[in-house]
């Protein structure tokens, strides 16, 4: 299983750095969103500041869908899918080499997104382990959830509409900790921050485990 | 094509659904290792259907359906990574190179990558064609690369959905070579055509399907090449075996 999710996670990071939709689309797009949540909010740094974390985890959430759709838009067409089902590899393996590569890209756009943050919202972290734990435990969260939903709409003509319907409201829940997290690792006391963390562990927990486990069916049935 | 020989595939009355609908309706198919069978039929017949069934794709809802000892009916996953199946859209990743897709393919059954070169040497992709990204290449060398992966990955089963699509005259050659060489090392081969000329002459027996059930099945051009070669040599005739 293990040998398997390094190859497909190798091998989906490859195409990513050959097809750098994620660099020329997905960073641009969390970024944008960004800058316009800040026009939305107004220009008092105060505000700003405050609205930080929330905003931070509503731009890294609206980018995993897109992270998701174009982990599965690379097996979309029939030959690959096939491919990947003939292919002898473990859907487990699968299932987290896919993962693995969406929470690496989530990793690297959180990195941009926190030096937004602090450019466009004057935010200063006090706390930094806990933002890294944080985004840590939510990037596992996410990337696992999103794929395993995304492998549920994966054969479906409407995935590209249906996935944010299915996956937003699912992620909810990391966007909750997660925000309140990085607002406690944000302040100047990090009080709090560790029961959000908890959520956040069991959330990745749950959602790795109903991967491994739901992956091959779901791939079936797409 | 002995009595010895092990059957790969055995259908009888398989009926197989492509989602909620029928795609085969009680097919009879038997294919033993080493026998080249060519499917032909019209468009919608059933015979892109009948190799994804053979490949454990597609669920078999009645009837009996084992192939390669495995029955499809109870496991269909278990089959799939001892088939080689080359569909209309060719298995491949746009952004990676000829040696990439192949070296996926070859890597995810745990085969060493010493196969991969030869086997794109074979299909002839040397030098630039092999470290090209597979979508910048025409439909026949993409189809040359998805053959690639399917001679480094030697399944016991080879199912080729209309394979000379797409092929040019060389790459036809290369492909009865291929077929020929498959047939030969013991693996069966199941293969659907729209052009008997290309590949009844590669065929030991060809079956005709047509609604989602075989309708006819008669020697093809290697049954026959085999028999001359078989037959045993004529006394006082110099030790040739062949007419």
């Amino acid at each position: 299983m293990w040998r398997d999710a390094l190859l497909v996670a190798g091998k989906d990071l490859r195409i990513e750095a050959r097809s750098r939709v994620g660099l020329w689309q997905v960073v641009p797009f969390a970024l944008l969103a960004l800058v316009l949540f800040a026009f939305a909010l107004g220009p008092g740094p105060v505000a700003l500041r405050a609205a930080a974390p929330g905003l931070f985890w509503l731009a890294v959430l609206f980018s995993t869908v897109l992270a998701i759709q174009r982990s599965f838009a690379i097996e979309g067409g029939e030959g690959t899918r096939d491919g990947l089902r003939l292919s002898g590899l473990d859907p487990a393996g699968i299932f987290l080499g896919k993962a693995a590569a969406v929470a690496l890209q989530l990793l690297v756009l959180q990195l941009v997104l926190f030096a937004g943050v602090v450019l466009l919202f004057g935010a200063r972290l006090h706390t930094p382990w806990l933002a890294i734990t944080a985004s840590v435990l939510a990037t596992i969260g996410l990337s696992a959830a999103g794929v395993a939903y995304g492998a549920l709409s994966a054969g479906l003509r409407v995935r590209e509409t249906l996935l944010p319907l299915l996956v937003l409201p699912v992620l909810a829940p990391v966007l909750l900790a997660g925000s309140r997290a990085w607002a406690a690792a944000l302040a100047t006391s990090p009080a709090g921050g560790g029961q959000w963390l908890k959520i956040l562990g069991a959330f990745a927990a749950v959602y790795v485990v109903v991967g491994v486990v739901l992956y091959g069916p779901l791939q079936e049935a797409a | 094509m002995g009595a010895a020989m092990a059957t790969v595939v055995e259908l009888r009355t398989a009926v197989a659904l492509a989602g909620r609908f029928p795609a085969l309706s009680g097919v009879d198919l038997s294919v033993e290792a080493g026998e080249v069978v060519v499917v032909l039929g019209p468009n919608g017949s059933g015979k892109t259907s009948l190799l994804r069934t053979c490949a454990g794709l597609l669920n078999v809802s009645s009837g009996t359906a084992v192939v390669l000892g495995c029955d499809l009916r109870e496991d269909r996953v278990a089959v799939r990574s001892r088939v080689g199946l080359l569909g209309h859209a060719a298995p491949l990743y746009d952004e990676l190179s000829a040696r990439e897709n192949v070296r996926f393919a070859t890597r995810a059954l745990g085969y060493p990558t010493d196969r991969v070169d030869p086997a794109l040497e074979r299909l002839g992709l040397v030098g630039r064609l092999r470290r090209t990204p597979v979508g910048r290449l025409s439909a026949g060398q993409r189809r040359r690369v998805a053959l690639a992966a399917l001679v480094a990955r030697s399944p016991e089963l080879w199912l080729l959905d209309e394979p000379h699509a797409g092929l040019d005259a060389a790459a036809r050659r290369l492909l009865g070579e291929l077929v020929e060489e498959a047939a030969t090392g013991g693996a069966a081969v199941l293969l659907s055509s729209h052009e008997p000329d290309l590949s009844v002459p590669m065929a030991d027996r060809v079956v005709s399907l047509a609604g989602g059930t075989i309708t006819s099945s008669s020697p093809g051009g290697r049954a026959t090449k085999l028999s001359v070669v078989d037959l045993p040599a004529p006394l006082g005739a110099g030790g040739s075996n062949v007419a």
